[in-house]
């Protein structure tokens, strides 16, 4: 089971229930549960989103969007129903921070569905999570029985009139259905291939009806932000980046965990001083930021604040927050591979840079990990990557082509030497071992 | 009572099959989360379970069998009584995970998607499963386990042979 960890320099909002047992609805509600949402009935729509603009909250999926903006987007008029559809189809290697969230909070992603649904005028919410968290769909299936049981979901919410209902439910295996349209394509019971966009889904989505998709986090931030204000909120994060997110460190760390930290900490002392530093006392070779798609960092590089803004600055992204440690004995290319080998099975096959471009990069970088490379590898396998950069529908195809440059332009030397080194060597290990599960 | 004269599901999923198709806008929606339980009581997709499953949602079996071949935790083919996955992407690899996977490798004595001549154990390799922060990990059916050693890997074989059940919430041998 997932361990709880922290640090004095947590500033826990959407975690502050964390170990609480707020899983059980009595308990939430007696830490101030359900009470941002009957604020948001008795206020109405345009204070939800006027609050949720002012709290400079941007969605914790990865793309970094402004939430209240997003909500703002949909139409008030629409002859078909809305829907809002939380994405909990967490499924980015290095990021589990949904799972602690759901694990110990899934009444916050309930409450915060609610809000956003009141804020669209939407009378039906999905929360879907990945096939892989079917033990958590448990816990969040009895917070929904439990709310109707209260008279919180279903019709006339807290007698007040107002009716909303909540349909959980697991995709069954795919990372491709946490981008949006495709997380729609699943829930509407198909492949889950990418959508084109235009349309998008604020205006025509699930069930061709206006749709607002956030990511769970994000959704179970709404809550906060209402009871404490959409202004404080803003000011406890940086610049254009409001409020706190939560950040799982993995890796070479002595304390790999999610925590909560403020938008714009430092990521060095994230690393060094919430997580612990260097596990075993080694010494940091690299940073994979905010998810396996996001651009390396050298270890001279991490001195930045992590937010949107600053991350991109640093010629990175802040992505999901899920920060990956690794250490000097790292081979990256042997960690290039792995990660390669993960977009290469994950690509649904639709846009052939992607299908093929995944593929061709794998079967190169496989060669010359086994050692039969040559220096030219490594500008065929930019010049693939590069390739696939921008010609996708959807972003997986850059999620597996800006790590791949990054990992070939800030780590060409080690490159080079392994290929010279490993001319004449045998495979480390075999090919099956390797990539056995593609 | 099923709409299905001949239903190859047990009363109480028939029935959550007959709940299921009637909440969503569509009842399409409902054929993701039918696959999942069906391949839980059954074991896998069998063609009865295709079969079934069209009936109930008004499609063809080919439809069925276009959405089932996308998903990678549908399987057309029985799985042990345990279905072993271990988790071998970046922060699992980096923690250990390829040492996981070759204990469990060896220890069972079958490779990837192989199954113990017993039926008891079946092994897989798999992309990262969420455990990130708590690497390295394996999941064994929907349970999960984390923070591994080959040790522990031992003692958890060891009581799922002898039967001890795991609660949903993650009891563990840690």
């Amino acid at each position: 089971m997932p361990s709880l960890v922290s640090h004095p320099d947590e500033v826990k909002v959407v975690s502050r229930r964390f170990g609480l047992g707020a899983t059980d609805i009595d308990k939430y509600v007696e830490l101030d549960g359900y009470k941002a949402v009957q604020q948001a009935i008795a206020k109405g729509p345009e204070w939800i989103i006027t609050e949720m603009k002012a709290s400079g909250l941007r969605g914790r999926g990865g793309a970094g969007f402004p939430t209240g903006m997003k909500w703002s987007f949909v139409p008030k008029q629409s002859e078909k129903p809305k829907y809002v559809l939380v994405n909990g189809d967490e499924s980015e290697p290095g990021t589990c921070k949904d799972h602690v969230l759901f694990l110990h909070d899934p009444h916050a992603v309930i409450e915060g569905t609610m809000i956003a649904g009141l804020a669209i005028g939407s009378k039906l919410g999905f929360i879907y999570l990945r096939g892989e968290y079917r033990y958590l769909l448990k816990i969040v299936e009895k917070a929904v029985a439990d709310a109707y049981a209260k008279g919180f979901l279903g019709k006339n919410i807290f007698g007040t009139g107002v009716d909303f209902d909540i349909i959980t439910q697991t995709g069954a295996g795919a990372y491709e259905v946490g981008e949006e349209s495709a997380l729609m394509e699943s829930l509407e019971g198909k492949r889950g291939v990418p959508r084109i966009k235009p349309p998008f889904p604020a205006v025509v989505g699930l069930y061709g009806g206006p749709t607002v998709i956030n990511n769970a986090e994000t959704i179970a931030n709404a809550p906060h932000i209402l009871l404490m204000g959409g202004e404080a909120y803003a000011k406890l994060g940086s610049e254009r980046n409001g409020g706190t997110r939560l950040f799982g460190i993995s890796g070479h760390v002595e304390r790999p965990g999610v925590y909560e930290l403020p938008m714009g900490y430092n990521l060095k002392r994230a690393i060094y001083e919430v997580a612990g530093g260097i596990k075993d006392g080694k010494k940091l070779k690299a940073v994979v930021p905010g998810g396996s798609s996001c651009p390396v960092m050298t270890a001279d590089e991490i001195d930045v604040g992590l937010d949107f803004d600053q991350m991109g600055k640093a010629g990175t992204m802040l992505g999901s927050g899920g920060i990956v440690v690794l250490d000097e004995t790292v081979s990256i290319v042997e960690f290039a591979l792995r990660t390669i080998a993960f977009y290469q099975h994950e690509s649904c096959g639709w846009c052939i840079p992607c299908r093929e471009g995944t593929d061709w990069i794998k079967k190169t970088l496989t060669r010359v990990y086994n050692g039969g490379g040559n220096k030219k590898d490594v500008d065929n396998v930019q010049y693939l990557a590069e390739n696939m950069l921008g010609r996708t529908f959807c972003p997986l195809g850059d999620a597996a082509a800006m790590p791949t440059i990054a990992f070939v332009k800030k780590f060409r030397k080690e490159f080079e030497d392994y290929i010279e080194g490993h001319k004449a060597g045998t495979p480390i290990i075999t090919v099956e071992q390797l990539v056995g599960a593609h | 009572m099923s709409e299905i004269a001949n239903t190859i599901f047990s009363p109480e999923t028939a029935a959550r099959f007959d709940h299921l198709v009637t909440i969503y806008p569509l009842k399409r929606s409902a054929l993701v989360p039918m696959l999942l339980y069906a391949q839980d009581e059954i074991g896998y997709i069998s063609d009865a379970v295709i079969s079934e499953i069209a009936q109930r949602i008004d499609l063809l079996e080919l439809d069925v069998r276009n959405v089932l071949s996308y998903y990678s935790m549908l399987r057309t083919k029985p799985a042990g009584k345990y279905n072993v996955q271990v988790c071998t992407n970046i922060s699992c690899m980096l923690r250990g995970g390829y040492e996981i996977l070759d204990h469990c490798k060896h220890k069972l004595g079958i490779g990837h998607k192989g199954t113990t001549p017993d039926g008891v154990f079946s092994l897989e390799e798999v992309e990262c499963i969420g455990a990130c922060c708590w690497a390295p990990a394996i999941q064994i059916n929907y349970d999960f386990h984390d923070d591994l050693t080959t040790e522990k890997v031992d003692v958890l074989f060891q009581m799922y042979r002898d039967g001890l059940s795991f609660d949903a919430t993650g009891k563990d041998v840690k």
